[in-house]
C-alpha cells in the first residue's frame, strides 16, 4: 500500500463540526447465525403450533373407532420420554465440554445424545408399527390423522436432527472445536432443545390428555 | 416409452402422453410460442458466449443486488403470465352469453382463474416486494449484503423453481380447478383425482420455503447489520416496512406450509384431516389458510406503503410527516393482520359474536392506514413536488387505495358480506387493493431504484405512458365489476344468461385492453431506456436528490456497496450528510471481506423441483432419489468451510478512484 492510502481517516478532513460520516474500517457487523437460527426455530415452532391446534379440533373425533385411552400405553411412553430428556442433558454436557475445548468428550457426549435419540425414533416407529397393524393407522379416523401427524412430524424432526449431529460430529473430528463449529453445535444444541420443549407439549396435550377416559 | 407397463409405471408413475395437452389449440399455440421465444434466447446465450457469465455473475451470485434484480426479473416474467390469464378471463367473460358459450371450457377457464390467482400472489406480487426488499435493505441500512448471503442465493432460486413448476403444469399435465386457496374438499382426492392441485401443492411449498428463508434472512440482516448509529427510530421507513412484512412471513408462512402439507397427507396417504368422512373437517382448513391468508395480502402491502413513503418524502423534497406515527401504523398493522383472518367467510356460520368481532377488528385496521394517508398527504402539503414516474404512481396509488379501502370497510360490515361474499364486487376490492396498492407500489418503486440498480433512469415519457393506461384501465376494468357485484353476480363464473350483464363485460374487457398497452409501455420504456443509457446516465448516484443512505454510493454501487460503512446521526442519513457538508473519502481504504460465490443453491433448488416433480407425478423412484441426493448435496455443501474472500485495498482504491474521476468530469 502506498503512503498516500494511509494517512487521511475518512470523513474527518473539511468536516466542521466534530461528526465524523464514515467508519474508518473497524467496524464489522456482529454475526447474525445464532439470531437467524432462533428465527428459524419459531416458525417451526409456529409449525407445531399448527398441528397442535388441528389436533385439538379433530383429536375427538373418534368416527367410531378407538380413542386416546384405548390406544396409549403410557408406561412405554414415559420411557421415551426420559430417553428424550436425558438426550437434552447429555447435548448440554457436550456444550460443557466444547466450552472447555475437549474435543473427545465433545464427541463422546453427542455420540451419547445420538444414541438416545435413536431410541427414541425406534420406540416411536414401534409405537406407530403396532398401531398400523391392529388397524389404527392414520386413515380411521381424523383423530388418528392428526395424532400421526403430530407425534410423527416430531420424529421426523428428531430424525434430521440425528442426521445433522452425525455430520456436525465428522466436521468436529476432521476441522476440531473452531469457531464455524461451535456456531453449528449451537445451533444444534437450540434445536434439540426445542425438540424436547415442543415433545413436553405432546405429551402433556396427546398422551397425558389423550389417556383420560 | 411404453414396452414394460409396470416398469413404465414405475417409473413415470401417471406421467403419460396424454397428459401433454396436444389436443387443446390455446395450449399448442402458448407452447409454440414459448418454445420459440426459448429457444431464440438459448440461441442469444451462446451467440453472445453469455453461459459463462450468466453463471458467474448471475446463478450463483450471493450479492443481495444482483438477487434483487433476479427477483424482479422473475416476477415480471411471471406478470406476463398472469397478465395472459386475465385477458382471457375478460375476453371469455365478455362473450360468452346466451348461447354463445365463449371459447373456453369450463375445464381450462377454471384451471385459469387458479393460475391467474396463483401466480399473480406467489409469483409477481411476492417475487417483486422480495426483490426489492433485497435489492435496497442492505444499501438503506448501510450494510454490504444480508446476514446469509448464500441463503439469499438458495431462497431465490426455491421462488424460481416454485415458479417454473407452475408454468410446466402448462405444458405438462394441468393446473388445479379449485381457486387460488384450493379449498376442499373440491381440492380433496375424490373430487380432484387428477395432477393439478398437486402442481398447486408443490409448487407453493417449495416456494414457500425460500420464502420463509429469505424472511428469516432479511430480519436478522436488519437486526444486527445496520450502519453504526442506525438505531430503529432511525431507520427509513422503508427498512421499517420491510422488517415488519418479514416478521409477518416468518409468523406466517410455517402455518400455509403445515395446511399444504395436512392437505397433501389426505391426497397421498388418505388420511382424514379435511374429508367429510371419518370425522374431518373442511372448514379447518378454510380457518388455516386465511391464517396465513389475511397476514400474507400485509406482507405485499407493507413494502408498498414503504416504498410510497420514500418516493413521496424524496420527491417532495422534505422529510417524512410523522415519521413515529408512520412506524407505529406499521407496526399496529403488522399485529392487527393476525386479528381479521375470519372476515374472509363470515358466511361460514361462526356466529354473531364471532363475526362481530373480526368485522370489528377488520375495520380497525383502517385507522393505521388512514393516518398513513394522511402522513403521505402532508408529506406533500408546501412539500416542492417533483412530478416524476414514481410520484405520479403514488398520487394515483393514495386516490385508488382510499377507494378499494373503503369498499373493503363495506365488506367487514358481516351483513353486507352475506350479500357481498364471493361476488365480482369482492373481486373489485381486492384488485383495487392489490393494483392500487402493491402493483403501484412496486412499478413506483421499481422506477425510482432502476438508476440505483443499472446506473440510468427510466425513460419518463413511456414511464407516464405506462402509468396513465395502467391507471386509466384499472378504472375501466374494474368499476363495472364493483356495478355487477352490487348486481349479485358471483365470481369465477366463464358463461351469463343473462344478455343485459354483457356491456359491463365489455366495458371491463376494454380496460384489462387498456392496461395491456401500459404493460407495453412498460416493455418499450425498458428497450427505450437502455438505448438512450448515454443520455439517461447517472453518474452521481444520488438522481433523484435522495434522502437515505442508498445513494450515497455509486449507481450502480460496488460489490462491497460502501467502501467505508457510513456512521449515521439522524434518520434522513444521506440528506443529513449533505447538508453538513460530508466529504467522500478517496484513500485509507482497507481490504474488505465478502463472501463468495457458489452454486449450491442453485443445485439444491433444482434437486427439491426435481423431488416435488416426482411427488406430483406418483414417480416414486424419482422423487425419492431427488429427496436423497437433495440431503446430502445439503450435507456436502455443509462441509464447505472456505466461503469468504477479501477484496484487497488496492482493488477497492481502483474502484472508488474511477468514482472519484466520474464525479469531477460531470460536476
Amino acid at each position: 500500500m502506498s503512503d498516500s492510502t494511509a494517512t487521511v481517516a475518512p470523513g474527518a478532513a473539511g468536516e466542521a463540526q466534530s461528526l465524523r460520516f464514515y467508519d474508518s474500517g473497524g467496524h464489522h457487523p456482529e454475526n447474525g447465525t445464532l439470531l437467524g437460527f432462533w428465527l428459524y426455530l419459531m416458525s417451526d415452532c409456529l409449525v407445531f403450533a399448527s398441528l397442535f391446534a388441528t389436533y385439538g379440533v379433530l383429536g375427538r373425533n373418534y368416527a367410531g373407532g378407538p380413542s386416546g385411552a384405548d390406544l396409549f400405553a403410557l408406561p412405554l411412553v414415559a420411557v421415551n420420554t426420559s430417553l428424550l430428556l436425558l438426550s437434552s442433558i447429555t447435548y448440554g454436557f457436550a456444550v460443557i465440554e466444547m466450552q472447555r475445548k475437549r474435543q473427545g468428550a465433545t464427541l463422546a457426549w453427542l455420540a451419547l445424545t445420538g444414541l438416545l435419540g435413536a431410541g427414541f425414533v425406534g420406540i416411536e416407529l414401534h409405537e406407530f408399527a403396532n398401531l398400523i397393524h391392529e388397524g389404527n393407522g392414520p386413515q380411521r379416523s381424523a383423530f388418528l390423522s392428526s395424532f400421526f401427524t403430530l407425534v410423527g412430524t416430531h420424529g421426523l424432526h428428531v430424525t434430521f436432527g440425528i442426521v445433522w449431529l452425525l455430520a456436525l460430529m465428522a466436521q468436529v473430528a476432521t476441522h476440531g472445536l473452531i469457531a464455524a463449529n461451535r456456531r453449528r453445535l449451537m445451533c444444534l444444541s437450540m434445536f434439540w432443545h426445542f425438540l424436547d420443549v415442543i415433545w413436553i407439549g405432546v405429551f402433556t396435550f396427546v398422551y397425558l390428555i389423550g389417556s383420560l377416559p | 416409452m411404453f414396452e414394460h407397463p409396470d416398469l413404465a409405471k414405475l417409473v413415470f408413475g401417471r406421467l403419460t402422453w396424454e397428459a401433454i395437452p396436444l389436443h387443446e389449440p390455446i395450449l399448442l399455440a402458448t407452447f409454440v410460442a414459448v418454445a420459440v421465444g426459448g429457444v431464440a434466447v438459448v440461441a442469444a446465450i451462446t451467440y453472445f458466449r453469455a453461459w459463462g457469465t450468466l453463471w458467474r455473475d448471475w446463478i450463483t451470485s450471493i450479492d443481495h443486488k444482483k438477487i434483487g434484480v433476479m427477483y424482479v426479473i422473475l416476477g415480471l416474467v411471471m406478470l406476463l403470465r398472469g397478465f395472459s390469464d386475465a385477458v382471457m378471463m375478460r375476453a371469455q367473460q365478455a362473450v360468452a352469453f346466451g348461447d354463445a358459450m365463449g371459447y373456453l371450457p369450463p375445464h381450462h377457464y377454471d384451471q385459469i382463474f387458479t393460475a391467474h390467482g396463483v401466480i399473480m400472489i406467489f409469483f409477481v406480487a411476492m417475487p417483486l416486494v422480495t426483490g426489492l426488499m433485497n435489492f435496497a435493505v442492505p444499501l438503506q441500512i448501510g450494510a454490504r449484503d444480508v446476514a446469509f448471503p448464500f441463503l439469499n442465493n438458495f431462497s431465490f432460486w426455491m421462488t424460481a423453481c416454485g415458479a417454473g413448476l407452475v408454468m410446466m403444469s402448462l405444458f405438462v399435465g394441468e393446473f388445479a380447478r379449485t381457486g387460488w386457496l384450493a379449498y376442499p374438499p373440491l381440492s380433496g382426492i375424490i373430487a380432484s383425482p387428477d395432477v393439478g392441485v398437486d402442481y398447486y401443492i408443490w409448487s407453493l411449498q417449495v416456494a414457500g420455503v425460500g420464502t420463509m428463508l429469505s424472511g428469516v434472512n432479511l430480519i436478522a440482516t436488519i437486526v444486527k447489520m445496520r450502519a453504526p448509529g442506525m438505531g430503529l427510530m432511525k431507520m427509513p421507513i422503508f427498512t421499517w416496512t420491510a422488517l415488519c412484512t418479514n416478521v409477518l412471513i416468518v409468523a406466517a408462512f410455517p402455518v400455509l406450509t403445515a395446511v399444504l402439507a395436512l392437505l397433501s397427507l389426505d391426497r397421498y396417504v388418505g388420511t382424514n384431516f379435511f374429508t367429510n368422512d371419518l370425522g374431518g373437517n373442511p372448514m379447518m382448513y378454510v380457518n388455516l389458510i386465511w391464517i396465513w391468508g389475511h397476514p400474507e395480502v400485509y406482507i405485499l402491502i407493507l413494502p408498498a406503503f414503504g416504498i410510497f413513503s420514500e418516493v413521496v418524502s424524496t420527491f417532495s423534497g422534505k422529510r417524512l410527516f410523522g415519521y413515529a406515527s408512520m412506524v407505529y401504523a406499521t407496526v399496529v398493522i403488522t399485529i392487527l393482520s393476525y386479528l381479521v383472518w375470519l372476515h374472509h367467510f363470515f358466511t361460514m356460520g361462526s356466529g354473531a359474536s364471532v363475526n362481530a368481532f373480526f368485522g370489528i377488528t377488520t375495520m380497525i385496521i383502517s385507522i393505521p392506514t388512514g393516518a398513513k394517508i394522511f402522513n403521505w398527504l402532508f408529506t406533500m402539503y408546501r412539500g416542492r413536488i417533483r412530478f416524476e414516474t414514481p410520484m405520479l404512481w403514488t398520487v394515483s396509488f393514495m386516490v385508488t387505495f382510499v377507494i378499494g379501502g373503503m369498499t373493503g370497510v363495506l365488506l367487514a360490515v358481516p351483513p353486507a358480506d352475506f350479500v357481498l361474499h364471493n361476488s365480482l364486487f369482492l373481486v373489485a376490492h381486492f384488485h383495487n387493493v392489490i393494483i392500487g396498492g402493491v402493483l403501484f407500489g412496486m412499478m413506483a418503486g421499481i422506477t425510482y431504484w432502476f438508476p440505483k440498480a443499472f446506473g440510468y433512469k427510466l425513460d419518463p415519457f413511456w414511464g407516464k405512458c405506462s402509468f396513465w393506461f395502467w391507471t386509466i384501465g384499472f378504472y375501466f376494468a374494474f368499476t363495472p365489476l364493483y356495478v355487477l357485484g352490487l348486481m349479485g353476480v358471483t365470481r369465477r363464473l366463464s358463461h351469463f344468461d343473462d344478455a343485459s350483464l354483457q356491456i359491463w363485460f365489455e366495458f371491463a374487457a376494454f380496460g384489462a385492453f387498456l392496461i395491456l398497452l401500459g404493460i407495453f409501455s412498460f416493455i418499450i420504456q425498458l428497450v427505450v431506456s437502455f438505448r438512450r443509457r448515454v443520455s439517461l446516465a447517472d453518474t452521481t448516484g444520488d438522481p433523484w436528490n435522495g434522502r437515505t443512505l442508498e445513494w450515497s454510493t455509486s449507481s450502480p454501487p460496488p460489490v462491497y456497496n460502501f467502501a467505508f460503512t457510513p456512521i449515521v446521526h439522524d434518520s434522513d442519513a444521506w440528506y443529513d450528510m449533505k447538508k453538513r457538508g460530508h466529504v467522500r473519502p478517496v484513500a485509507g481504504f482497507v481490504p474488505i471481506h465478502m463472501p463468495k460465490n457458489t452454486g449450491a443453491g442453485f443445485v439444491l433448488a433444482v434437486l427439491s423441483m426435481t423431488c416435488a416433480f416426482g411427488m406430483i407425478w406418483h414417480m416414486w423412484p424419482v422423487a425419492a432419489a431427488g429427496f436423497v441426493t437433495l440431503i446430502v448435496a445439503a450435507i456436502i455443501h455443509t462441509f464447505n468451510y472456505d466461503r469468504e474472500l477479501d477484496i484487497p485495498a488496492e482493488s477497492v482504491l481502483r474502484t472508488e478512484d474511477a468514482r472519484t474521476q466520474l464525479l469531477a468530469s460531470h460536476v
